[in-house]
């Protein structure tokens, strides 16, 4: 069942007729949480490297002209230029497409951010395969694995649209540089107003009506939405999981992936991104230290992606409600 | 207008300066001699004659902001700033040693007064404009200034351009890059390895007030500043000619001193060359 404590949007799993759940695409939180901490801080700065509305910055490049950058299409300018105005006390967030941002600039990124310790939130727009028709150039696949291995990064990827309006709101208070993951399509509302958003705690979002569960899955972004349905659909074949939501991959929230590993025995890790590398691979360094168990990785397989629809896509590269549940099945007969 | 006298004691500052870098570089048994000994003069200009800073309290404000794009000098800011009582000159000799301040490259979090951490090439003048557009955007650009040091082979990376781009789009006239026009980079000699030329009609099509000017003439340098304060409507661009090695008559002009330090041999002669005035005075005791 839902975690009851955690408020989470009753209609999740309508998806048709009037009763059905709302969509939106997670970029836009991330546009209407930076009106908001604009409002709230003169010191917030938006810069985008010409894909402002795409990027959702539109809303606060319109009411904070002064505040504004535009450098046009250069995505190394975008994040040094940040660097500058955090240097000075502002709390810069630059937009662009994760391809393009940490895609092309991550040794910018590295040096005069990271290295350099300036407090930037870098927006990582269009992550991951659901892109869609535009094709493998644009579907960054491996943007979490760039940005996790940099000291000093924070790496945050919400699931849903609210969420990443919390999000946004609470990286214009934090100090340290951070990665914040965005993705194009509308995907469904799973957190409403009333859920509580605790920056860096990994959240459960589903757990058994009764007893303990016996897989664990973790998954983090827009396909915390499958994971979900995964977990409903077992339900009612008898396999108890429990489904933990990692907003942010880094700082990692080691103890709520132990405890859960030691419930279970086994664990499913879901992501929009390369297995090599990813939130996945996190949770595995986290595992193998403190308590091993059996884990199977839901991602994308050292491929690179192509054109299609976004759903057409995650099916593709194994990433649906159906392929969650093989590997939850294949996880279960690993375990010891 | 800079005094006789001023331009006297900056000099022999800056020869002092020199002596730090050969003498910090061979303690470390490797580093960059060229460029450091080309730029001394300007450093040791700006240190002790332009910048609106405190050495006793390097975080103060309203100090103006000097950006080192090109890393890779690190050796005559570092001795720029111990000359100027930012730290003890014999801390120099740390250089490039495990624990130091004093990084092969700067790096904020070991000497956290420095404005930037830098090293790999290009995007310094990109934080300078952003520092520049942080204070328009508070109303203190006319306040205060911030410098980019440049070197030339820098120019070879596309993100300076881009930097180059914005601010001139945004008429940043509280920037004021300085260009090292010393001709040399790790290859070779700039015209060969990626020609720049025509530089200064480079820098104008992109909105840039541009002034060349001989790197080593303390007058005209200062003007140079001067000049550059004055614009309104524009960021300005000093492209420095200056002579890479400046000081060592047998380092100067050869690319190759572009990243290597001098062996103890070559030092030796280096620091009689320098503490002799280049042989004006008879012996580095007298």
């Amino acid at each position: 069942m839902l975690n009851p404590e955690l408020k989470l949007n009753p209609k999740v799993f309508n998806d048709a007729g009037e009763n059905a759940c709302e969509q939106a695409p997670i970029r836009k939180g991330f546009g209407q949480g930076l009106l908001l901490a604009g409002g709230a801080d003169k010191n917030v700065i938006g810069l985008c490297a010409d894909l402002t509305e795409s990027t959702q910055m539109h809303l606060f490049a319109e009411k904070f002209p002064e505040r504004f950058v535009q450098v046009g299409v250069a995505e190394q300018n975008l994040v040094t230029v940040a660097s500058g105005m955090s240097a000075m006390g502002k709390i810069p967030f630059c937009s662009s497409y994760a391809m393009f941002s940490p895609g092309r600039n991550w040794e910018q990124i590295r040096t005069t951010i990271a290295y350099n310790d300036r407090k930037v939130v870098i927006v990582g727009s269009h992550a991951g395969i659901s892109v869609g028709p535009d094709g493998g150039t644009h579907q960054a696949l491996e943007d979490i694995a760039l940005m996790r291995v940099l000291p000093n990064m924070d790496v945050i990827s919400p699931c849903d649209s609210i969420e990443a309006r919390k999000a946004t709101i609470e990286l214009a208070k934090t100090k340290r540089p951070a990665y914040l993951r965005l993705a194009r399509e509308k995907t469904p509302i799973i957190t409403t107003e009333e859920t509580p958003y605790e920056h860096e705690h990994a959240q459960l979002f589903w757990l058994p009506e009764v007893g303990l569960a016996d897989v664990g899955i973790i998954v983090t972004g827009g396909l915390t939405y499958n994971a979900l349905l995964a977990a409903k659909e077992l339900e009612s074949e008898n396999i108890k999981t429990k489904v933990l939501h990692l907003t942010s991959i880094k700082p990692i929230d080691g103890d709520a992936i132990i405890k859960l590993a030691k419930e279970t025995k086994c664990i499913v890790t879901v992501e929009e991104h390369q297995v090599m590398g990813g939130m996945g691979s996190a949770v595995a360094e986290v595992l193998a230290q403190s308590f091993p168990v059996p884990i199977e990785f839901i991602g994308v397989k050292d491929k690179f992606g192509q054109s299609g629809s976004p759903k057409e896509l995650i099916e593709y590269y194994g990433m649906g409600k159906d392929s969650i549940k093989s590997a939850v099945t294949k996880v279960l007969k690993r375990k010891i | 207008m800079l005094a006789d006298d001023t331009i006297k004691t900056l000099e022999l500052k800056a020869n002092d300066i020199r002596t730090s870098i050969i003498e910090m570089l061979v303690e470390a048994g490797s580093g960059h001699t060229a460029g450091p000994l080309g730029m001394a003069d300007i450093f040791t200009l700006l240190f002790f004659h332009v910048l609106r800073h405190d050495p006793k309290n390097p975080a103060w404000e309203e100090r103006d902001r000097l950006v080192l794009s090109n890393g890779h000098i690190a050796p005559v800011y570092y001795a720029t700033m111990a000359h100027a009582e930012y730290f003890p000159t014999e801390e120099l000799k740390t250089l490039r040693k495990l624990g130091s301040r004093l990084q092969g490259h700067p790096h904020r979090e070991f000497m956290p007064w420095l404005e930037n951490s830098s090293g790999p090439l290009g995007s310094g003048l990109s934080q300078a404009t952003g520092m520049a557009l942080a204070d328009r955007i508070d109303a203190k650009d006319k306040g205060r200034f911030i410098y980019c040091m440049m070197s030339d082979g820098e120019l070879n990376e596309g993100n300076s351009w881009e930097g180059i781009m914005l601010a001139g789009k945004n008429k940043l006239r509280n920037l004021i890059a300085i260009v090292d026009r010393n001709n040399i980079q790790i290859d070779g000699y700039t015209e060969d390895v990626m020609p720049l030329e025509s530089l200064k009609a480079k820098w104008e099509a992109f909105n840039w007030h541009v002034i060349e000017v001989g790197g080593h003439d303390m007058r005209a340098v200062y003007e140079a500043i001067e000049e550059a304060q004055a614009v309104e409507e524009k960021p300005s661009v000093i492209i420095a000619h200056t002579i890479p090695g400046r000081g060592v008559k047998e380092f100067e002009r050869d690319y190759k001193w572009h990243g290597k330090a001098p062996s103890k041999e070559e030092a030796k002669m280096a620091l009689n060359e320098l503490r002799t005035l280049g042989g004006k005075i008879k012996s580095e005791h007298q």
